[in-house]
């Protein structure tokens, strides 16, 4: 099984990342690189192995609902590329005529 | 003044001078700084130097020192540049973040201002902790104060060879698969991986949040307990933090094992292990039986997956977690027409090639059709890798694997090939995925490159491992030694 460079740009744009052309291609060679490594694990009978996906033996932490102070906006906002003092500006997403997206 | 620093001052006896008012704060502080400005150009731990605001740090502690009583009050450290430190620009080693100003400390932050210690600056690291070298800094790439023209390991690496350069007398790094203990094996410091939860992630720049980790690189077994006193706490803030108070570390500083059993993986000594790095390892372990230790030889038969398995689940959680860099709240903004066009442009210009590669391997492990041959999979595999770890420790009380496979490779000797370089994490990266609690220590030397054994616990026994390691320390002299820098 051999990614195509069509695949892999397929898998950028669904991680919002556009690639130069030339990106595209080293990133193809080196994806299936990785990829013969990962079939490694294949050759382990995992049928009746459940998955781990934290390692304490902690569940749900719960607190009381209770308000506390929370960050400033002026110090949020200040980290913004684009602010207007009360909001982070970003392109339109929708059409002001008729609501739909741009 | 009359307090000479030679940079290699321990911080135990740091913390000893100031107690005796043989030295200030500010004294250290500005010995510490004088040592930065002799040697950083050569070693380039640094993306940042705080120096008001350290020098502020350490009047506060002389002001009123019995306030701050023992520990690391009044001694300077230095932060790996993914903890947040209010109002200090941190990058995380990214171009997306050049210039960003966190408003709020991390949890370890708060804890360190707590105790009256000082912060003196933010050190080079791999981009968003990604990488074994620093070569994949957006900024520059740190050199091995063994030897310039090798790396110092990463990601880690500008907290290690800051610390062995003798440049600070404390550093904090994060480990996801190694990026404390192999850069401490590289630089010939000690690093260590706490048990997943003792230390809080609060305010670290998130890389696989199941993985991450934060934990001290220091340049003896001492100052090492007494960073883990200083960080180790419960953190509401962090829900996977662990609510029962930590011990006393330095309680576990005694010059004996009997009593432990100490086994001998057989698997992390096979293929790739270069024979001086085995041999290092295997007369540490002879050290420790000196002192008492049985050794018993054991297996943890899946422990060669580990690997692959780590290169699945922390690029996953990875895509996941960098999903957040868009150019909207912090950070890099690429203005490219519409706000799809923006997060993709900005994006491809905020992150570096070895960022995009996991961003790209997470997202196509996690999508439907792939999801459970990869993802799941590797789940899967890290429940056998625990039952692996499960099982040894049923037979032993600690592990002693080498910590890296080799010593520190040259720069740019693997930065074409993206497996190669990940080897380095083949020893390290299964205890990640367990959650456990690992330390390298300094245990010899190669061609005049550090090599650093691996001691290895059960979840929450790092007191045994600072016994180890302390015992081994002290009846070795491998700590003493200084790279000529």
């Amino acid at each position: 099984m051999k990614l195509t460079v069509e695949e892999v740009t397929a898998v950028a744009n669904l991680a919002c990342l556009a690639l130069e052309e030339d990106e595209k291609e080293r990133l193809t060679g080196h994806l299936n690189q990785i990829l013969e490594h990962f079939a490694e694990l294949q050759k382990l009978d995992t049928s009746d192995v459940e998955p781990t996906d934290r390692v304490l033996p902690m569940v749900n932490v719960y607190r009381a609902d209770e308000v506390k102070p929370s960050l400033p906006r002026e110090e949020i906002l200040a980290a913004g590329p684009l602010t207007n003092y009360e909001a982070f500006i970003v392109p339109r997403v929708v059409d002001s005529s008729d609501g739909k997206s741009a | 003044m009359s307090f000479k620093y030679d940079g290699f001052m321990t911080a135990a006896e740091a913390s000893k001078a100031l107690a005796s008012r043989e030295v200030s704060s500010r004294e250290l502080t500005q010995a510490t700084l004088e040592r930065i400005a002799a040697v950083d150009s050569k070693v380039k731990s640094f993306l940042k130097i705080i120096e008001d605001q350290a020098l502020s740090q350490a009047d506060r502690f002389d002001a009123n020192p019995q306030s701050f009583p023992g520990g690391l009050a009044g001694v300077p450290g230095a932060l790996k540049d993914n903890i947040c430190m209010r109002g200090i620009e941190t990058t995380c080693g990214s171009l997306i973040l050049e210039g960003w100003q966190p408003p709020y400390d991390a949890g370890v932050v708060t804890q360190i201002q707590d105790s009256g210690s000082v912060v003196i600056g933010k050190t080079n690291l791999d981009e968003f902790a990604m990488g074994s070298s620093t070569e994949n800094s957006a900024y520059f790439t740190t050199c091995n104060p063994w030897n310039t023209r090798h790396v110092p390991g990463g990601s880690s690496g500008g907290s290690a060879a800051a610390v062995a350069a003798g440049e600070v007398f404390w550093a904090l790094g994060s480990d996801t698969g190694g990026s404390i203990r192999q850069p401490a094996a590289y630089c010939g410091v000690v690093g260590l991986k706490p048990t997943y939860g003792r230390v809080s992630r609060y305010g670290v720049i998130a890389y696989a949040s199941s993985l991450d980790q934060i934990g001290p690189l220091t340049r003896t077994v001492e100052d090492a307990a007494l960073v883990m006193n200083m960080i180790s706490a419960h953190d509401p803030k962090d829900s996977t933090s662990y609510p029962e108070a930590p011990p006393d570390y330095t309680k576990s500083l005694k010059r004996d094992v009997s009593g432990f059993t100490i086994g001998i993986p057989r698997e992390f000594f096979g293929q790739g292990i270069a024979d001086p790095v085995a041999q290092a390892v295997m007369d540490s372990a002879t050290v420790l039986e000196r002192s008492g230790a049985r050794l018993i030889d054991v297996s943890t038969p899946n422990v060669g997956y580990g690997l692959p398995c780590y290169y699945i689940l922390a690029p996953a959680e990875a895509s996941s977690n960098l999903a957040r860099y868009d150019g909207v709240r912090y950070g890099m903004r690429v203005e490219a027409g519409d706000h799809a066009e923006m997060f993709r442009q900005t994006r491809e210009r905020g992150f570096g090639a070895e960022v995009k590669q996991r961003i790209v391997i997470g997202t196509y492990v996690l999508s439907a059709g792939y999801y459970d041959a990869f993802y799941l999979k590797a789940q899967q595999v890290r429940t056998l890798l625990s039952r692996d770890f499960e099982q040894v420790f049923s037979q032993c009380d600690l592990l002693i694997t080498p910590t890296v496979p080799t010593t520190a490779f040259a720069i740019g000797e693997h930065i074409d090939d993206p497996f190669q370089m990940k080897l380095s994490d083949v020893c390290t990266s299964p205890v990640n995925l367990a959650g456990l609690p690992a330390m390298s220590v300094p245990c010899g030397f190669s061609d005049g490159l550090p090599i650093g054994m691996q001691l290895i616990a059960p979840a929450f026994a790092e007191e045994r491992i600072f016994q180890a390691a302390y015992t081994f320390e002290q009846a070795t002299d491998y700590h003493k030694a200084r790279p000529s820098i």
